[in-house]
């Protein structure tokens, strides 16, 4: 998680810092899925042998927050490439050195 | 009929989203339009609906699928959301006949089924937030509307290609934002086994002693709706998203985007956490009150050195957002009761005042700054009139709602004795006073002796609209008042006491 974090705030360039979005999200989701472990479960199927199994639902809530990280992924990519065409630059420092002179 | 009549408060929210999904691939302007007002005149009539059926029945818990509550996800419309549900509802019917002719000037006539594709599903998701009673539904919701409303204000860069940067930054830190919420939400999991909110709430009385692990995951949830709801000093997105976004865009989030998610705050803060109340006193008195305080100076004393209005706007909008959060940093009746009463107000006022601004922005194909709108008053004087009127109202003045909640904020400070609050809330009005008094003096004060010309009335209308009911609450404000003292009654009782 912090590792993820790190990177998003540590790192210049917009691409990194998406990639540490996607780190710092799937250790959340790891988290979720470590609450569902239960020592000797199996999968939630019903049968006659076993009667202890892992929680299913953390797997199914983080099912669908893959799912919305892969979305915020995308648009993140996105927009990098929009910048990218409008600023020819992915680089936060270049990107407010443009910014600067824009405005003097 | 009844048949759509008892499902009213799942199709407020379906219904947005499902439009959306077919309004994205019309390519002419005036249909997607069209469609989408249908959609919202209906998404009106079913929260009327919600309403009479609220008045009669009290509060409706609609639970998907028919699964009993701790298993399914639930929707609640109770007295703490019915109120926002049916000034949202209002509100974004008004803002998208508005929309109409700035969405043309400011974006590509092909784009435009797009964006109203996400308009819409910004809409029902924000409905989503405002009803939803399942925590982790309610992550999802966000993520919804944060995805929709980021592509939307990446949109403006057609006009500005600053909105790239503020798009993305709001991704970024919409995105911390709501994995710590989701981090609060797996800690709450982990200890009660539920997402419910009601259920969550008989749950959590089994640790009433306090287990660390529900603080650390309480913290996390309140931090990351911090985050959403820009709650001072973890703002910084919304500055620029809110003044490089398309005109239409920023309208429709300074008014209602933040309030959705301050409502679920507060419910989090008085249902869930009012067991835990050392806790809560200890978070509103030594974290809240004074980062409220804190938004509501800085906030104002941006705004005061802003030369672009739109900027302007949105750092007053961090310090009204610290007035709405100081009203809830009071932890009786009369303070949750001036928080709502603000919640609407502002909402109104906001709205208003970005619409006339968008007005401007687009007959001037510009930023709007200080320096350009000099002397508009004489050339657009339906327009700059009821940017008056909003201007008025968000200082405060008598006749104007704006007056209503300072007299309920100061009303509910004097009768807790924080009178030190209430000069500094004074001093802040007056401040105010400087950076609305910069706009108005180049407004209507100026040399520069234009003609009035003609104006739009697909334009004017809906901004009139706000302007007059900006007044008619301000006189009549017993409408409003009864919803937040609805609102803060079951707020306040929705926990168990």
């Amino acid at each position: 998680m912090v590792s993820g974090l790190f990177i998003i705030i540590t790192s210049q360039n917009y691409i990194k810092k998406i990639v540490g979005l996607a780190i710092f999200q799937t250790s959340v989701f790891v988290f979720f899925v470590s609450l569902a472990k239960i020592i000797d479960g199996t999968a939630p199927i019903l049968n006659s042998t076993n009667d202890v199994y892992s929680n299913p639902l953390p797997h199914v809530l983080i099912l669908t927050a893959i799912v919305v990280g892969v979305a915020t992924s995308a648009l993140g990519l996105a927009i990098v490439l929009q910048i990218y065409k409008n600023y020819g630059s992915i680089e936060e420092n270049e990107i407010k050195k443009v910014e600067l002179k824009e405005n003097n | 009929m009844n048949i759509f009549l008892d499902d009213a408060p799942a199709l407020v929210v379906v219904l947005p989203l499902l439009v959306a999904a077919i309004v994205a691939f019309i390519p002419s302007p005036r249909l997607a339009w069209f469609i989408t007002i249908v959609t919202l005149v209906i998404h009106v009539l079913l929260s009327i609906e919600l309403l009479t059926s609220f008045s009669s029945f009290g509060a409706i818990i609609y639970e998907f699928g028919n699964w009993p509550p701790p298993w399914g996800i639930s929707f609640k419309l109770d007295g703490v959301n019915i109120g926002l549900q049916i000034l949202f509802s209002a509100f974004v019917l008004i803002a998208t006949i508005y929309a109409r002719k700035i969405f043309l000037s400011e974006i590509e006539p092909e784009d435009s089924g797009k964006a109203y594709s996400l308009w819409l599903l910004a809409i029902g998701s924000l409905n989503g937030i405002i009803l939803t009673n399942d925590i982790f539904n309610l992550f999802v919701f966000l993520e919804i509307s944060a995805l929709s409303s980021i592509s939307l204000i990446s949109l403006g860069a057609g006009t500005n290609r600053k909105a790239l940067l503020a798009a993305f930054n709001y991704l970024i830190i919409g995105a911390i934002g709501a994995t710590f919420y989701v981090i609060g939400v797996g800690f709450a999991y982990a200890m009660t086994g539920t997402l419910n909110m009601n259920d969550l709430i008989i749950q959590l009385t089994q640790y009433s002693e306090g287990q660390l692990a529900i603080f650390a995951g309480m913290s996390f949830m309140l931090i990351g709706l911090m985050v959403k709801s820009a709650v001072f000093p973890l703002h910084l997105w919304l500055p620029p998203a809110y003044s490089y976004a398309p005109s239409a865009v920023s309208t429709l989030f300074a008014a209602l985007a933040t309030k959705a998610i301050l409502i679920f705050f507060v419910r989090i803060l008085y249902e869930v956490f009012s067991i835990y109340n050392d806790y809560l006193i200890l978070f509103l008195d030594y974290i809240l009150l004074p980062l409220s305080l804190i938004a509501i100076f800085v906030g104002t004393i941006i705004a005061i050195y802003q030369d672009d209005i739109k900027k302007l706007l949105a750092y007053s909008s961090i310090a009204q957002i610290g007035y709405i959060t100081l009203a809830f940093s009071i932890k009786d009746n009369s303070g949750v009761l001036a928080g709502f009463v603000h919640i609407f107000n502002h909402a109104l006022i906001k709205g208003g005042l970005f619409m006339a601004v968008g007005y401007l922005a687009i007959s001037l194909k510009d930023r709007v700054t200080l320096q350009s709108i000099e002397g508009y008053g004489q050339k657009f004087p339906i327009t700059s009139y009821a940017l008056l009127i909003c201007g008025l109202s968000l200082i405060g003045l008598p006749l104007t709602n704006g007056f209503i909640s300072k007299l309920y904020i100061f009303q509910a400070l004097y009768i807790n004795e924080m009178f030190l609050t209430i000069a500094l809330v004074a001093l802040s009005s007056a401040l105010a006073v400087i950076y609305f008094w910069k706009i108005v003096e180049k407004l209507f004060f100026s040399s520069k002796g234009y003609k009035a010309t003609s104006e739009d009335p697909a334009i004017y209308i809906p901004i009139w609209i706000i302007a007059i009911s900006i007044i008619y609450f301000g006189i009549f404000s017993s409408s409003i008042v009864d919803f937040s003292s609805i609102a803060s009654e079951s707020l306040i009782k929705g926990g168990i006491n």
